[in-house]
Formats: structure tokens, C-alpha cells, sequence
């Protein structure tokens, strides 16, 4: 074990050599850039045994890698924002021909206006692709769950590519002290590549002609779904595995931070949970039980440990970094979505905030979750289920 | 010596009973890919006619393997395949089977990147001059003139000379091939798959349906197309230009059929004007007169 | 494949994917087997593989297969001899 400072794109590239991927493409992007850097760094000075393709496009570096992926090879690639969006088409593809792979991507917002800094548009654009959709919120947890991503993956009960996300800045060019794990352990934990067929010569496999049946074509699609949903367990099993390993477990699907004896909750993805854990602190000190839900994977959305750790609280605040334009953030849908069904009738309010890269920090979730008790225990509810947070 | 129909594999790569339609000329040139390269064929498709050609799931009137792709992503996707192929040792010949629009326009970039980066695949456009497969729509390879579902007075640009675009991307081998010189492209396949890098062959494929002929005359038509020298046969080695031997007899202008016998067998040029004919006539002889200055150099 | 039920994009080559393609033909190709030569260019030109030829020392001899055969016509257009007429289905 060595112990660096890095920042989050460097946790990626140096995961990436530690899987032993054997092929890589990208195009740069900022925030990504530094990733595919990286990587060609590593290549170049023979400290990494990758094959690089140098693409005119993000369409082209997906593309590229889902070739060496249907061909047999373990394959990576990273993007940003508008390389996401330019790619969609393929992120698509990828999952419906359920060929495993992993791609990082670090979020960025969406333009016009050009802008580089962090939101969520981009990677939650993503939900209903077929991927595995996850969103760190430190550099060691960018590391360590790029490795974990390619085993979930390429489990024969998921067989459907990952995105291990990442918020721009504040986890990509960020460096923090990471334990990089001896090539030895990561080889006794992630096995040789499994995918689900291989496309190679000599043999007349056809993938995705025209479908005859449309029956069975509508349960290839619903599978994904099932697939997702059994990917659920993986994560979780996986996440043990790599505890057992290195010590640092995560909590798979989700990690809950004082929520046990909390009576209200903070739920949140990404780099700025951190400031929810802080303010959380703050709030107790005052007196008000805050405790924190940090959702580690969004796809699949883990409904039932949600569900769980809402339960009995007496109201609960759910950060969004994007919005569905015209309806309200996609985290907060997923949630209530699942709690009515449920018969889940909780004080719950979802604020969008930080779009476009806007900071906010634990002074700002104090006072959102001060405001918030106030309201819930004057009015026993919330006047205004959806609010964006002007700033301060 | 050249190369027999007793030399030919007859091993059926094209199933009978495939969904192409009747007198096709990308069923043709399949067969040709399957007798020139065997099993050792990987095809990249993107969408086309040939994704149709295939027929329905889960059979395949193609015995190939086969990668269906994305539109505009169909190079790249060989790129990988190929390189993973090398990594592993699996004796492999990457080629992409694109038509017109996968190739000159939607996916045009990634062709070019491909070719830029000189992947080890082979890109085989398979041009019918139009979109066939969403029903006769024009591309940048229609040529001047022609009657289209989106061009009803005829087409008013000239058709983008992708050969030459792509002997200008510096790839150590571009050919063009004719449907009806199967030989010829037989053996060009051979030899690109005998070159590391990327190689590029164009195949002219006359469409009974878009370009409003019967069904028996694809070959006619496309002999024709060399007859009159509209469509040229030649090779290019690293950047040097040879024309094929079925092209050669026209390198004299003499020896050209007159144009109107090509185009008036086809209903998509029905209403191509005298002066449009002329025009058309003007593009045929510049461009030998290129070609034959490039190939005496 | 670990997971049995596998709901996967895949095909295997089969012969009349399509069905009896057969039925689209409006003109039937027939050889006229004292006129033709056994040169095998139809065969080399049939884009649908439906025409077989066997090797029978100097020349080849040619059959069709008219479940498959569409009726295109392109084997009696190349055949040097015009050994191969179009008739019409009845």
C-alpha cells in the first residue's frame, strides 16, 4: 500500500492501471482532460500495459471502447457534460448489447452559457440508459470504486457497463491523501473479464439485427431493468469484499451518516455531501437531529434502503443538483416516487441548488435545515414541496 | 495469375432466403467480402440497408460475425475490435460495411479519424448514391442531377469524390470496385487485408429500386457505369494511383461509351436536361484527366 | 452464460431467415441446359446464393435453388450464351 496525495482524475487513471484495463479511449474535455492525460502518462512511461485510441470525439472514444469491450478486452473511457450528451447515443447502445465496461464521468454543467464548473445535469441525463450510475464523494472513494465497478459490472448477474461520477474541481483537480491498494490485492479481487458473448472470428454471431419478435425484444429491455435491480446485491456483496480487503467499506448502495437516532435527514449525492455531514454536526449542536443519507448509487435507485433509512423521521430535505426542467430534481422524483406506494407520508422537500457550478456549502444546508425544522414543527408539513435556493 | 471462379470458396457468406431485395447490390458485394476474406471476416455495420439485409432476429441471412452499430459510430467501433483482436492474438480482418451515408456524411468524422489514426480495418463503402434504406433520399454521394425523394427536379451538387479524400488522408491503401468486376474487388480485398493500417475500398452497387431500373440489370448498369467512365476502377498504394485493369481500355476518351447510354437506362435521370448531360459529361473528363495526371506521376 | 434466462441481441446465420423468398419471384430463371456453357458467371453474379454450380472437370454444372430464388433475373442477364430465360410465373 502507498499513500499519496491525488486528485480525484489521478484516482481514476491510477484505478484504471490497477484493473488492468487493456484498452482506452477518450476525448478531452474539461474537467476530464487530466484523466486521459493520465493514463497516456502512465503509458507512455511503460508504467501501464494499456492500449490507447486517440479518438476525434467522444461518440468515437464510447464507440471505440464498446468495440474492444464486444471484442473480449476489459475497456475504459471518461467524459464531461457535452462529451456525455455528444455521446448518449452509444451510452444507449452499450447497455441494450450489455456489454460491461466503465466509464468515468466528471460532472460538469451543461451550456449556453459555456461554463466548466460542477452540476449534475450531465450525469442524471444518464438514469434511464441501462448503466449503473454512481456518484462519489471523496477522491479515495473515486478510486476504490472505479476497481469495484469493473467486478459489479462484469458479474454474470448484472453484465451492464458502470459510471463512477464525480464532481468537477471539487473532486477532479482536488488533491487529497489516497492509499493506492499493491497491484497483488486488486489482482485477488477483481477476476478475469466475464461478459456475457464475445464477438470474434470464425464464428457467426450476430449482434442486434432486427428483431422478429417483439415480445422478446420488450423483455431484453425490461432484463435491463431486472438486471439493474439485481445489481442491487452485487454492490453490496462487492463492497464487503473490498472492506475485507483494504478496510474501507462504504456502505454499497447507500451510506447513512448519524441517521439511526436523526429526526431529519439531509439527502444528497456527490463531493457536497461532505458539507451536509458538517452541517449535520452544527445543527445537533443547536439542537435540531439532523443525520445524513448519502445516495452512493442512483442507478440502480436502492428504493428499499432509502426507504429504510426515511422511515420514521420527521421530515427530510433532498438536495438536488439538477432539475428535471418542469418537474423538480430527478433525486427527489426518485424518492417520493417510491414512497407513496409505500404509504411513506412524510413531511419531505426538495431543494435545487448549486446549478451551474454555484457553491454552496454547510452554511448554506445549516441554514436550509434550520429554516426547514422551523417549518415542519410550526406547520407539521411544507408549504412549498419544490424551492430554488437563491443564494446567499 | 489471374483469379477464377475455380479459385473462388464456395461457402455461402449471403443465406438464401435473406431479406434483401431482389437484384441487390449490397447481397453481391457481401458475397464477395465473405469469398475474398472467409472466416476470418469481422463485420462493423451501421445502419442501412444491410442492417435489413440480415433479416430477423435470432437468425441471420449473413454468416459472418457481425457488430450492428450506431449510425455514425460504425469506424470506431472497428477500431476497437481490432485492437483488442491484436491484444489478444485472434487472427482477425476488421472490415466496416458502410453505405454512402454512414460513410461520406453522418459518419464522415469518425471515418476520417479512423483513417487519420490508421487503424488496422478496412472500410468498405458501399455506395448506392442515396439513402435506399428510409426510402431514396439524396446523400453528398448522389451525383448532379439525379431524382431523389428529397431532390424531385434532380439533385444540383456533384457528388463528393471520397476516393480521392481519402487517398488525401495519407492511408497506405484506397481502392474502388464495381459490383460488376467481382474479381477486381476480390482481389483488393485480399490485398488490403494483406496491408496493416487502413485501407479503404469503394464499391459503386447500382440500385434497382432507388436508381428506378429492373432488378435484372445491376450488373449492366454498373458495367455501364465503367463503359462510359462515370465510375473508375483504380488503386491507390500509399498515395500511388493506378487505374484496374477493367478500367484501363478508357483511359482513352475514344473509347467511352457516350454517357446518355448510362444514364438513360436509369428513371432517376429521366428528366436530366441536354446542358445537365453536358455538365455531367465535363466532371467525367476532368476527373480522368485528374486521375491521369495523378497516376503518371 | 451463467444466467440461463439471458435475454441478449443475438442471432445465428440461418438459411430463409426471411421466410420462402421464393414467393417474391414473378419471373422464374430456367436454364436451358444445351445451350449453357457451365462457365459459372451466373453463380459468381447471383446475389443471393441461391444459385450452386459443381465442378465437373472442365465446366460446372449449375442448378438453382427455387425455394429462395427472388426472380431478379441478374443470372440470365450475365449468362454469355443466354442459356437462362425469364418465364413468367404463373
Amino acid at each position: 500500500m502507498v499513500r499519496l496525495t491525488l486528485t480525484g482524475n489521478h484516482c481514476v487513471a491510477y484505478a484504471v492501471k490497477l484493473s488492468k484495463v487493456k484498452v482506452v479511449s477518450a476525448y478531452p474535455i474539461t474537467p476530464q482532460t487530466t484523466i486521459v492525460e493520465k493514463i497516456s502518462e502512465l503509458v507512455d512511461l511503460g508504467d501501464a500495459d494499456i492500449k490507447m485510441i486517440r479518438v476525434e470525439s467522444e461518440h468515437s472514444a464510447l464507440a471505440a471502447v464498446y468495440g474492444a469491450a464486444t471484442a473480449g478486452v476489459r475497456a475504459f473511457t471518461a467524459t464531461s457534460s457535452h462529451g456525455l450528451l455528444y455521446m448518449h447515443e452509444m451510452v444507449w447502445w452499450v447497455a441494450q448489447a450489455r456489454v460491461p465496461l466503465v466509464m468515468a464521468v466528471v460532472t460538469r454543467t451543461i451550456g449556453p452559457p459555456w461554463n466548466i464548473w460542477t452540476d449534475h445535469h450531465d450525469i442524471m441525463d444518464q438514469r434511464d440508459t441501462g448503466w449503473l450510475i454512481m456518484m462519489a464523494e471523496n477522491n479515495q472513494e473515486v478510486l476504490d470504486e472505479t476497481i469495484k465497478l469493473f467486478k459489479i459490472t462484469e458479474d454474470p448477474e448484472v453484465y451492464l457497463p458502470g459510471i463512477v461520477g464525480l464532481d468537477a474541481f471539487i473532486l477532479s483537480h482536488t488533491v487529497e491523501p489516497v492509499e493506492i491498494p499493491e497491484q497483488e490485492l486488486v489482482d485477488s479481487f477483481l477476476p478475469e473479464r466475464r461478459q456475457p458473448y464475445v464477438i470474434k472470428s470464425g464464428e457467426a454471431l450476430i449482434m442486434g439485427n432486427v428483431p422478429s419478435d417483439l415480445l422478446t425484444n420488450s423483455r431484453m429491455r425490461w432484463d435491463i431493468h431486472l438486471g439493474l435491480r439485481r445489481a442491487e446485491k452485487v454492490i453490496d456483496r462487492v463492497d464487503m469484499e473490498w472492506g475485507k480487503l483494504t478496510g474501507r467499506r462504504y456502505g454499497g448502495l447507500t451510506e447513512c451518516y448519524k441517521c439511526e437516532d436523526a429526526d431529519y435527514l439531509f439527502v444528497g449525492i456527490g463531493a457536497w455531501v461532505g458539507d451536509m455531514r458538517l452541517a449535520a454536526d452544527r445543527l445537533r449542536a443547536v439542537g435540531m437531529r439532523f443525520g445524513v443519507l448519502k445516495i452512493r448509487y442512483v442507478r440502480p435507485f436502492p428504493y428499499l434502503r432509502v426507504l429504510d433509512s426515511v422511515r420514521g423521521k420527521k421530515g427530510v430535505l433532498v438536495f438536488d443538483r439538477s432539475v428535471s426542467a418542469g418537474s423538480a430534481g430527478p433525486l427527489f422524483l426518485d424518492l417520493v416516487s417510491h414512497m407513496y406506494p409505500h404509504r411513506l407520508n412524510i413531511p419531505i422537500k426538495n431543494v435545487v441548488a448549486g446549478l451551474a457550478g454555484y457553491e454552496v456549502n454547510y452554511e448554506d444546508f445549516f441554514r436550509i435545515g434550520e429554516s426547514f425544522v422551523k417549518e415542519v414543527s410550526e406547520t407539521g408539513w411544507v408549504s412549498e414541496f419544490l424551492e430554488f435556493y437563491p443564494g446567499r | 495469375m489471374p483469379l477464377t471462379i475455380r479459385d473462388l470458396p464456395k461457402e455461402k457468406y449471403v443465406l438464401p432466403g435473406n431479406a434483401a431485395c431482389p437484384g441487390c447490390p449490397e447481397a453481391m458485394g457481401l458475397r464477395y467480402v465473405g469469398m475474398a476474406l472467409g472466416s476470418k471476416a469481422i463485420l462493423v455495420i451501421p445502419a442501412g440497408c444491410t442492417s435489413i439485409i440480415q433479416g430477423l432476429m435470432p437468425g441471420s441471412g449473413l454468416s459472418f460475425p457481425i457488430v450492428n452499430v450506431a449510425f455514425s459510430s460504425a469506424d470506431a467501433v472497428a477500431s476497437g475490435v481490432a485492437v483488442a483482436k491484436e491484444l489478444i492474438a485472434e487472427e482477425s480482418v476488421v472490415v466496416v460495411w458502410a453505405g454512402d451515408g454512414a460513410t461520406a456524411d453522418i459518419g464522415f468524422a469518425t471515418l476520417s479519424g479512423a483513417a487519420e489514426r490508421n487503424d488496422n480495418i478496412i472500410h468498405i463503402c458501399v455506395d448506392n448514391e442515396a439513402y435506399m434504406n428510409t426510402g431514396i433520399q439524396r446523400s453528398s454521394l448522389t451525383p448532379l442531377g439525379a431524382w431523389t425523394t428529397t431532390t424531385w427536379r434532380g439533385k444540383t451538387e456533384p457528388k463528393k469524390n471520397m476516393p480521392l479524400i481519402m487517398i488525401s488522408h495519407g492511408v497506405p491503401y484506397v481502392a474502388t470496385a464495381s459490383v460488376a468486376y467481382p474479381m477486381d474487388f476480390i482481389e483488393k480485398l485480399r490485398k488490403a487485408a494483406s496491408i496493416k493500417g487502413f485501407k479503404y475500398i469503394h464499391l459503386h452497387a447500382p440500385c434497382p429500386v432507388g436508381w428506378r431500373f429492373d432488378p435484372s440489370e445491376t450488373v449492366e448498369i454498373a458495367r455501364l457505369a465503367i463503359e462510359t467512365g462515370m465510375w473508375v476502377l483504380m488503386e491507390a498504394e500509399n498515395g500511388k494511383i493506378r487505374i484496374s485493369p477493367p478500367s484501363k481500355p478508357y483511359i482513352d476518351k475514344n473509347r467511352r461509351k457516350p454517357l446518355k447510354e448510362y444514364l438513360e437506362r436509369q428513371g432517376r435521370f429521366r428528366d436530366v436536361s441536354n446542358e445537365l448531360i453536358k455538365e455531367l459529361e465535363k466532371e467525367v473528363d476532368e476527373y480522368w484527366e485528374l486521375l491521369i495526371r495523378l497516376s503518371s506521376q | 452464460m451463467e444466467r440461463a434466462e439471458y435475454l441478449l441481441p443475438l442471432s445465428r446465420p440461418k438459411v430463409g431467415v426471411q421466410g420462402v423468398t421464393g414467393s417474391w419471384r414473378i419471373r422464374k430463371p430456367t436454364i436451358n441446359y444445351v445451350k449453357c456453357i457451365g462457365c459459372g458467371l451466373c453463380w459468381l453474379y447471383c446475389p443471393d446464393s441461391v444459385i450452386d454450380i459443381e465442378d465437373v472437370g472442365s465446366r460446372f454444372r449449375v442448378s438453382i435453388d427455387y425455394t429462395y430464388c427472388k426472380g431478379c433475373g441478374i443470372c440470365a442477364s450475365v449468362c454469355p450464351v443466354k442459356a437462362i430465360e425469364m418465364v413468367k410465373e404463373v
